[in-house]
């Protein structure tokens, strides 16, 4: 069932080609029923998922027999978590994009092949197919933001192409030189991931290829001082592609880094774990601070973001149940509140008063203009500040408490990212919400057009997921705890794999 | 055994009362009061049930409620009340719908103010009457919210700074707190504050013995302790406020509506309190007594300075919130003191007795005080628009009942016998005294500075000459007398009949000495 996530998605793609260009209606249609339809399957999927049962193949066949590529499908619950995810985000996307008018039907056409790439990822387990799925994602994020961006988008979607494609040459060549090791000692060559990780890799090995392969995939999780791309790119992306990039794509460096480079080189995790985890650290401190200081909004979200995505990196660090499960929680949450924050500031905010000033923002009193975008961002920033009662705090809490147990002066340190979580998130909302200037109603927002209905739609389906997730965590929790029972990944938890 | 959730239905009354405000429509009608103020009654009506059903010679958790919530995180949706859970229960109960009648019109039309005043009662509700870390923390923080946007929303010339303080002081505590409670709960395995609380007691050596178990091979087990009862007392001390963590507290009392400073002060500020009794001193007794000497005298520092700082205040607002600061202090100075190792004899065993129900009746009593006083200072600033100390005089001649009810909460405030204050007070220095000494004798400066200041405040505004600015001075009307009476004869009741709320108490207080005793 989960399969056809991966199969509608590009159905809708193929669908698109057939709708006439002018029709920006029908393309808006497919769109949402592909998305519709995936998430549908991966709810399916969801239900019908036995806890106790480990790693499901989904499908499996040849491929390329000769080098051992396997067409490999299968699912556990941390892939489950996230193609939930990507579910979720994928359709809110959509419903955030109902005002593209301009070359629709291409723009849906990148959206859903990118949303195809990234469920293929989560649910491969040949490392060559992940592979393939990963480059395809890739492409159609640098055609969203050139084409249909904005601030420097050229710079922008070439800058996050560059970094990507750089990440994906070094998690090749790592891919590549532990396929050639493992089949030259064994005698058969395979790309399957359960059983490369069987094979014990050379101590000097695994101490050079871990950090390349970790490194080329955390390159898009936003790993500090590789996180560059993500600011920019998300900045210049169009709403619904900043979205995505956030909420979904980020996670794909993360995934990555969890499945395959944490699981291949046992030895080399346990070599590089506390660099790692300073870097992470560093990161969460670092992000937060920059986003402190930033003049435009989106910026704020989008430094937001690498902070936030330190804590997934840390949590990974920590190899200890609770952490390992709290970071998988947190690309939950994140991918949610990510969204959420991004679908405010440049389809609410942006598309409206054609600023992302938060100096002009203040002028205009937004609150009064536009209560409902007001409200979820208040709910959207409470949230990603980690306030408890929403999705980010357990996630975060699971990090903290794991990091206290491997790392104590790096839990101490994340603290004050907190803290400094809260300062940037409430400069946002003072500054673009409520500036408490009390003007009377400026020309400006006399003409602002209300929130549409999709829009609503989507932030109560975004705020419903964090608040459900928040209030009641077993339901993703014991999901997400049951993939690191499986023989691949427990190995990592309980101190790791020494 | 309990078949009805009562202290589940209190919480989400206001909160469900909040949801309806938000559905009603927009225009300035007086709906939001009215349902707002419906629903904090009939939490009211609850409470007030909750303490004749609630059974005063039992000395354990009553009315408890408990399911799993997060196995994994050992968190259960732990919700109960004993003798100190239920006084402050029913002072959140009985404070916000008088902050409610006594709002402005104003801001008693929007929509926005009365549902963030529920919100925030909801939150106080959770934040008393939760039992697990986990569960209560994400009331502790949530109250912050709607306190924010209050202050921030309606408050005076400086509120976005104040209220921005207010959220930044706290939240850092708060973060301080999770630092320390997630070292506890990997060292213990709990997040339940009465489990956690038998457990370091359980064993030899308190909380060092959990943490060398769990960690000793990472850190020294009586540093991280130590860390751990720092991280977790800030949050409590920032709240209180504690010196020097108090500088908040002036800024954000006096930019916020005074209607809100009436919550603020009369139950927020209890949150602290209730913190360093439920949590810190049950789960903390040696590391507390480690550092007594230093709390101490952080104690004195805070009643002393506090008292001398809201003496050089002119704005009436600023006066009090020094001064709500003061009367906090006494509550820190018998928690501190009740923290001391003494011999397990029954004159200390009543001694501390004493000085842990003075510290709940004083919480008590200075919530309605301070609640009280706050709404004097309302219907001041509605009639005359300002409020500085010098601006006033001679108003008892145009409004006497005014000034005459004003006079009767100062005097409360202050420590007259046969009114609420004395009690409370009389009991911490009489516990605190032999514990410590010279911290108690210091702080005894505290209450004689508090002394002048009020009846400085006393000569300046009601007596001298009449300032003729204010001949139009409009005395108390009859909705106002009917919203204060009930409030001042609480302040004789407890004056005069202190076992009304000492029978409740005095339980809970007898088995937290007795836990506390070696």
């Amino acid at each position: 069932m989960v399969a056809w996530t991966v199969y509608i998605s590009f159905l809708g793609v193929v669908a698109l080609m057939f709708v006439p260009a002018t029709s920006s209606r029908a393309a808006r249609l497919v769109a949402i029923l592909s998305a519709l339809g995936s998430l549908a399957c991966a709810l399916l999927g969801l239900l019908d998922y036995n806890l106790n049962s480990g790693i499901v193949t989904v499908q499996k066949f040849p491929w390329i027999p000769q080098l051992g590529i396997e067409y490999h499908l299968a699912i556990d619950g941390i892939s489950l978590t996230l193609v939930l995810l990507t579910g979720i985000a994928a359709v809110v996307g959509i419903l955030f994009s109902w005002n593209i008018e301009h070359r629709a039907k291409e723009f849906f056409a990148f959206y859903l092949a990118l949303i195809g790439g990234v469920y293929g990822v989560f649910i491969s387990f040949d490392l060559f197919l992940l592979f393939v799925f990963y480059e395809v994602a890739i492409i159609p994020k640098y055609f969203l933001i050139a084409i249909w961006g904005s601030t420097r988008r050229e710079y922008g979607a070439m800058k996050l192409v560059l970094y990507s494609f750089v990440g994906s040459a070094m998690v090749l060549i790592g891919l590549i030189a532990a396929y050639v090791m493992a089949g030259s000692a064994t005698g058969t060559y395979t790309f399957n991931l359960i059983d490369l990780a069987k094979f014990k890799f050379p101590e000097q090995f695994q101490y050079w290829a871990f950090p390349l392969v970790f490194v080329g995939f955390a390159i898009l999780a936003g790993l500090w001082p590789f996180h560059t791309w993500a600011p920019t790119g998300h900045v210049a992306a169009p709403t619904a592609a900043s979205m995505l990039l956030a909420g979904v794509v980020m996670k794909l460096g993360a995934y990555g880094a969890l499945r395959v480079a944490m699981t291949l080189f046992p030895l080399g995790l346990a070599g590089w774990r506390f660099e790692i985890a300073v870097l992470a650290t560093i990161g969460i401190v670092y992000g937060a601070l920059v986003a402190l200081v930033q003049r435009d909004f989106k910026f704020v979200i989008g430094y937001s973001s690498v902070s936030h995505m330190g804590f997934v990196l840390l949590g990974l660090m920590t190899l200890t149940t609770i952490g390992l499960s709290g970071a998988v929680l947190q690309m939950f949450s994140h991918g949610i509140l990510a969204s959420l924050l991004f679908a405010v500031v440049g389809r609410m905010v942006y598309d409206r008063t054609h600023t992302r000033e938060l100096a002009d923002l203040e002028a205009m009193q937004l609150n009064r203009a536009m209560p409902f975008a007001a409200f979820t961002f208040v709910i959207a920033g409470l949230a990603s500040m980690g306030m408890p009662g929403f999705s980010g705090f357990i996630a975060e809490l699971q990090v903290l408490i794991g990091a206290w147990q491997s790392f104590p002066v790096l839990a101490v340190l994340c603290g004050l990212g907190i803290v400094i979580a809260v300062a940037y998130t409430l400069r946002a909302i003072q500054k673009a919400f409520y500036s408490g200037q009390r003007l009377t109603v400026t020309e400006h927002t006399g003409t602002l057009p209300t929130i549409s209905i999709p829009e609503r739609i989507g932030a109560v389906v975004l705020i419903i997921a964090t608040v459900v997730v928040g209030l009641y965590p077993p339901i993703l929790l014991n999901l997400i705890k049951s993939g690191f029972n499986s023989a691949l990944m427990a190995p990592l938890v309980n101190g790791g794999p020494l | 055994m309990n078949p009805f959730p009562h202290i589940t239905a209190m919480t989400l009354v206001p909160i469900l009362g909040a949801i309806i405000i938000a559905l009603l429509r927009r225009d300035n009608n007086p709906w939001p009061r009215r349902v707002g103020i419906l629903t904090s009654l009939i939490s009211l009506l609850l409470a007030i049930f909750l303490w004749l059903r609630f059974d005063a010679a039992n000395p354990e958790l009553q009315f408890t409620e408990r399911l799993d919530w997060i196995p994994a995180l050992g968190v259960q949706y732990f919700v109960g009340v004993d003798g100190l859970g239920l006084v402050m229960v029913a002072l959140t109960g009985l404070v916000v719908p008088f902050a409610l009648f006594a709002a402005d019109r104003e801001l008693a039309n929007s929509r926005a103010f009365i549902a963030l005043m529920l919100l925030l009662e909801a939150g106080l509700f959770g934040a008393f009457t939760t039992l697990n870390f986990v569960h209560w923390f994400i009331f502790w923080e949530l109250s912050l919210v709607p306190a924010y946007f209050l202050i921030k929303l309606w408050g005076g010339p400086n509120r976005t700074a104040a209220a921005t303080q207010f959220f930044i002081y706290t939240l850092v505590g708060s973060v301080t707190m999770l630092l320390g409670f997630m070292a506890i709960f990997l060292a213990t395995d709990t997040f339940d504050f009465f489990e956690l609380a038998r457990k370091v007691r359980g064993v030899e050596g308190g909380l060092q013995a959990f943490f060398l178990a769990k960690l000793g091979a990472v850190a020294r087990p009586q540093t991280l302790a130590m860390f751990a009862f720092i991280g977790v007392g800030l949050g409590f001390a920032v709240k209180v406020p504690l010196f020097p963590f108090h500088t908040w507290l002036p800024n954000t009392y006096a930019e916020a509506p005074s209607t809100v400073t009436m919550v603020l002060t009369g139950v927020m500020s209890k949150m602290g309190v209730y913190g360093l009794l439920r949590i810190l001193l049950p789960i903390f007794p040696d590391q507390m007594r480690i550092l007594l000497t230093p709390l101490l005298w952080l104690a004195v520092a805070t009643i002393v300075f506090s008292a001398f700082a809201a003496f050089a205040q002119r704005d009436l607002k600023r006066l009090f919130a020094y001064s709500s600061i003061n009367h906090l202090g006494y509550c820190l100075l018998g928690i501190f003191a009740i923290a001391k190792l003494t011999q397990n004899e029954p004159a200390w065993t009543e001694q501390k007795a004493a000085a842990l129900n003075g510290v709940i009746l004083q919480m008590f009593n200075h919530g309605i005080t301070a609640a009280a006083l706050f709404c004097f200072i309302a219907f001041i600033e509605r009639r005359a628009g300002t409020r500085g100390l010098d601006d006033f005089g001679g108003l008892r001649k145009v409004a006497p009942v005014f000034c005459g009810l004003m006079g009767i909460s100062v005097f409360a405030s202050l420590g007259l016998p046969g009114l609420n204050g004395f009690t409370g007070e009389f009991l911490i220095f009489k516990g605190a005294f032999p514990l410590a000494t010279w911290a108690t004798v210091l702080s005894a400066l505290g209450l004689l500075v508090t002394a002048v200041f009020l009846l400085t405040l006393m000569q300046r505004v009601f007596h001298g000459p009449l300032n003729p600015t204010w001949s139009g001075f409009a005395d108390l009307t009859t909705a106002e007398r009917c919203l204060l009476a009930p409030a001042v004869a609480l302040m004789f009741v407890i004056g005069i009949y202190p076992q009304f709320l000492l029978h409740i108490i005095n339980p809970s207080v007898m088995q937290l000495v007795a836990h506390l005793a070696n």
